[in-house]
């Protein structure tokens, strides 16, 4: 028990000294951009692909379902869809990728750094390594994220159309008809709190799990792990409690 | 000139430093020795600021900096460059951007004045026309020299080494030696190196403090160290039993 309040006390601190006032603000966007790049124009495909199918694929067992039911009109899969996305698909799937491929990321390069002195060559300089090292990769991936999410998104909706025409489900017209009914701008709200909230997750707890790193190669691998598992996990947890304050 | 007094270090249980003092000559090449755990490293990292020590002063030109916060060591770490053990080259960046960093971050020069800082450093280190590569393109002799190049680019007053012969074949060791004895020289900066090599003792130990189990076991000259005849310092310099042998016929 001890264990979690002491490593949680440290993340808090990670999280403040990376807050503090920067010695140079332009050095630090500099590097704010550069992590956003990094994050967004290395994950766009990966994102893009996993979007469009999983729309796709969506779309093509929910019409299975509904036409086995026969009940249901057909255009309701717009509906569906677009919702199912919006507040479900896109947010968490692509955060769970991200994580894979971001949080790892992050974690074994801030290991490698550390284990090769560079943190301490930044130190020794003078400059707040959580502050310009940790700050900016969250900074970056609090805006970059959503963003992704929102690309995702129309993906995944585009995909939908694509599996459940090509499929014979339902009609274009009958999709976009779908897709009009019933709209709520809540639901794009709620999407864009969890994915800022994920994109901040995903960072944060990574940056902690590369910052801290003790030892040698085993020991990034194994951060690098930690980072994913525990940043996964703490994704779908707070997916489920943002869904049931704000649903 | 720098001064550690009484300097104790702990981990956990074992005591690692247990109460070193030494001073540390401007305009000099103070070397650390020892074997291996003996707390050299301990002794530069609390130096730099890397560790906090339990107990104990450091003085930077009389300035105590363990009774200093954050802010105030800041304008000390200014003051200081370090050449890494394996250089610490940030590997992202190029060997220009590695050395206007510093430039980049503390100063407010202007894009010209820093490249030509760049270049002159570059220039120092004989490392011309590599401005463009990456730390994975450079042999490990050409790192170190970027590695000293980043280190003087702030105009230290400090600079401290930590085996900067590590990995490098005895050729490119005493290259890094002169370059290391020349620019303390030049710019009468206080050198403090931590290293194994006794190529770098016997050829610019202008004081040599020799530690043992965390204590300072001896302090002297390259010079006086060839006067030593038995104990930990003799078996240390001479560890080979060739070299102990070399050692009793050039004395008889």
């Amino acid at each position: 028990m001890y264990k979690i309040f002491a490593t949680f006390g440290s993340y808090v601190s990670l999280l403040r000294s990376a807050v503090s006032k920067p010695e140079k603000a332009q050095m630090y966007w500099k590097e704010t951009f550069r992590q956003a790049n990094e994050i967004g124009i290395g994950s766009l495909v990966i994102i893009a692909i996993v979007a469009t199918f999983i729309g796709a694929v969506t779309a093509v067992q929910f019409s299975y379902q509904l036409k086995s039911i026969g009940i249901v009109p057909m255009w309701w899969m717009g509906s569906i869809l677009r919702k199912s996305i919006i507040l479900e698909l896109a947010p968490t799937i692509s955060a769970l990728l991200l994580a894979g491929k971001v949080g790892s990321n992050i974690a074994s390069e801030l290991g490698s750094m550390r284990i090769s002195e560079q943190i301490d060559a930044y130190e020794i300089m003078g400059v707040n390594t959580p502050g310009y090292l940790v700050g900016p990769k969250i900074l970056a991936a609090v805006i970059v994220v959503p963003l992704l999410v929102v690309i995702a998104v129309f993906l995944g909706i585009m995909g939908g159309w694509v599996g459940g025409v090509a499929g014979g489900y339902f009609s274009t017209a009958e999709y976009v008809r779908g897709l009009q009914d019933l709209f709520l701008t809540k639901d794009l709200n709620i999407m864009l709190i969890k994915s800022t909230l994920f994109g901040f997750i995903i960072a944060s707890i990574s940056c902690y799990k590369g910052f801290y790193v003790e030892g040698g190669a085993i020991e990034i691998g194994k951060a690098s792990t930690q980072a994913v598992v525990v940043s996964s996990i703490a994704v779908i947890v707070v997916n489920f409690f943002v869904a049931f304050l704000l649903l | 000139m720098i001064e550690i007094k009484d300097i104790k270090k702990n981990f956990g249980t074992q005591q690692v430093l247990k109460g070193v003092s030494a001073l540390f000559d401007t305009g000099k090449c103070n070397l650390i020795i020892g074997k291996s755990g003996s707390g050299k490293t301990v002794t530069l990292k609390c130096m730099v600021g890397l560790f906090e020590p339990d107990s104990g002063t450091i003085e930077f030109d009389g300035r105590n900096i363990t009774a200093m916060d954050f802010k105030e060591r800041k304008t000390i770490r200014r003051e200081i460059g370090m050449l890494f053990q394996g250089t610490a080259l940030f590997d992202s960046m190029t060997v220009e951007e590695n050395i206007r960093f510093p430039l980049d971050m503390f100063t407010n020069k202007t894009t010209e004045e820093k490249n030509e800082r760049v270049n002159f450093c570059l220039k120092r280190v004989n490392m011309e026309n590599t401005n463009k590569k990456y730390p994975g393109e450079l042999s490990g002799g050409m790192k170190k020299r970027v590695g000293i190049a980043r280190a003087i680019v702030m105009n230290p007053k400090y600079l401290f080494c930590d085996e900067p012969n590590s990995g490098l074949d005895p050729k490119t060791s005493i290259v890094i030696d002169h370059l290391i004895q020349e620019i303390t020289q030049e710019y009468n900066i206080t050198t403090v190196i931590n290293t194994h090599d006794m190529n770098s003792v016997m050829g610019f130990g202008e004081k040599v403090v020799f530690l043992h189990e965390g204590l300072k076991y001896w302090e002297g000259t390259n010079k006086e160290i060839m006067t030593i005849t038995d104990g930990e310092l003799f078996d240390f310099i001479f560890a080979s039993d060739f070299l102990k042998d070399l050692r009793r016929n050039a004395k008889v």
